[in-house]
């Protein structure tokens, strides 16, 4: 059998979802590579919850544990790898909010430098993400938009957002749906790169 | 509380919004509720995109270390499975033309944790007389091996609608016999076919409701004939 000689590994080819596949075989480089890839716009959203920088970087290092942990049980047909890798960042963010609220008299630790930005391509990329969904949640009506916002960055839980906002809970469920849904249709992509749908075939 | 409260906590559930207490009951109502799970891989969709909308400084360097660092620590006790999968090169070429360096990493994630299917999965991408039937529109390709076992590569076939899955079936003359089901997503599909395919014989798809059927209820939107010689 021929001899390849041992080449770096590029990861530039694989999906998301088959790095995380290399992830659940426990394969560290892939861990780094989901890291690079995703490790800013997590950063961002912890930071976004919990306006700490060093809370921030305790849910993101918990976060990408959980993937690592995890990741044999990722299901590509359930959610894109990004998706469920933020999830893990989100939920550990929102833990640590709500818990940290109960301390709120206390100090927070403020410590950290500027952080440098990245690279000039991924810069532009996050900065078009950005756009899009920052779009698409002004197109909301007023009232889904403050729910989403309050429950996703904020960490409110509905009750205490029903409480907040003088409505009952069904209210509040009924907006965080309406919001989703809605958010859901203006960021589906329009065909090029989307996935195909069966359609009645005939010969 | 009742089923349909719980459906209702959906969104709540997808923006990480729900009350302690609830979480766990909702949890338990997913694991029952086909309906309730795919509502809720959609609605997270959305709100996973709305971490995309804050401001995303790097964060600084030190904390990729830091991750790696008590990954190396908590290194999972997992199998490795690169040696079970090592072939032949040029058995290692045909995958590849077969369904793309993205696709394998793809189907080796559908497939994980099922280690005698990814096995006979391999062994059928691995074949190098096995016959790779192009789908129409580069859609996919059906591999078939040299003792008829086949695998049905889709790529980037939608999820299927709620309630509903998708179904293979193979045809030879008399009426199809059912395959299999999968799910489609947003990656690609890797079916291993529960029936070999003879030569001539056609592989369809059709949409059918979850659960699958014994006889196909709905037109294929997928045929491809295998033309293996052997």
């Amino acid at each position: 059998m021929r001899e390849y000689p041992a080449m770096p590994r590029s990861f530039a080819h694989l999906s998301d979802e088959a790095v995380v596949a290399l992830v659940a075989r426990s394969d560290q480089e892939a861990l780094a590579e989901l890291y690079d890839r995703f490790g800013r716009v997590a950063y961002g959203l912890a930071l976004r919850v919990l306006r700490d920088d060093k809370f921030a970087e305790d849910a993101v290092q918990e976060g990408f544990l959980a993937a690592w942990r995890n990741a044999d049980r990722f299901m590509p047909e359930r959610a894109k790898a990004s998706t469920w890798l933020l999830t893990f960042v989100h939920r550990r963010a929102v833990d640590l909010v709500r818990r940290e609220d109960r301390r709120r008299a206390e100090p927070l630790p403020k410590t950290g430098e500027p952080a440098p930005s990245g690279s000039a391509e991924e810069d532009a990329w996050l900065h078009f993400e950005r756009e899009r969904v920052q779009a698409a949640l002004r197109q909301l009506p007023d009232q889904q938009r403050e729910a989403l916002e309050l429950a996703y960055y904020g960490g409110f839980t509905q009750s205490e957002l029903a409480e907040r906002l003088g409505q009952p809970i069904g209210t509040i469920k009924s907006r965080m749906f309406a919001g989703l849904a809605h958010l859901r249709e203006l960021l589906a992509e329009p065909n090029g790169e989307s996935a195909w749908k069966p359609t009645p075939f005939t010969t | 509380m009742e089923a349909n409260a719980l459906h209702d906590l959906t969104a709540a559930y997808a923006l990480d919004a729900l009350d302690p207490g609830d979480v766990r009951e909702y949890e338990a109502h997913l694991a029952r509720c086909e309906r309730c799970r795919a509502e809720l891989a959609s609605l997270s969709e959305a709100a996973g995109a709305l971490a995309y909308a804050t401001e995303a400084p790097a964060p600084p360097a030190e904390l990729r270390a830091r991750i790696l660092q008590q990954a190396q620590r908590e290194r999972r006790n997992v199998v490795p499975l690169r040696p079970r999968w090592a072939l032949p090169a040029a058995a290692a070429a045909a995958v590849v033309a077969a369904c793309a360096a993205i696709a394998l990493g793809a189907w080796a994630v559908s497939l994980h944790g099922k280690l005698d299917r990814q096995q006979r999965v391999a062994a059928v991408l691995g074949d190098p007389a096995a016959a790779r039937n192009g789908l129409a529109g580069d859609r996919g390709t059906l591999v078939v091996s040299a003792n008829g076992d086949a695998v049905l590569v889709l790529k980037r076939l939608a999820a299927a609608p709620p309630g509903k899955t998708y179904e293979a079936w193979v045809a030879r003359g008399g009426s199809p016999q059912p395959a299999g089901t999968f799910e489609g997503g947003p990656q690609h599909s890797v079916v291993l076919l529960g029936q070999r395919v003879p030569q001539a014989a056609k592989v369809l798809v059709t949409v059918e409701h979850s659960g699958g059927s014994d006889a196909p209820t709905t037109q294929p939107f997928l045929s491809v004939q295998n033309s293996a010689q052997s």
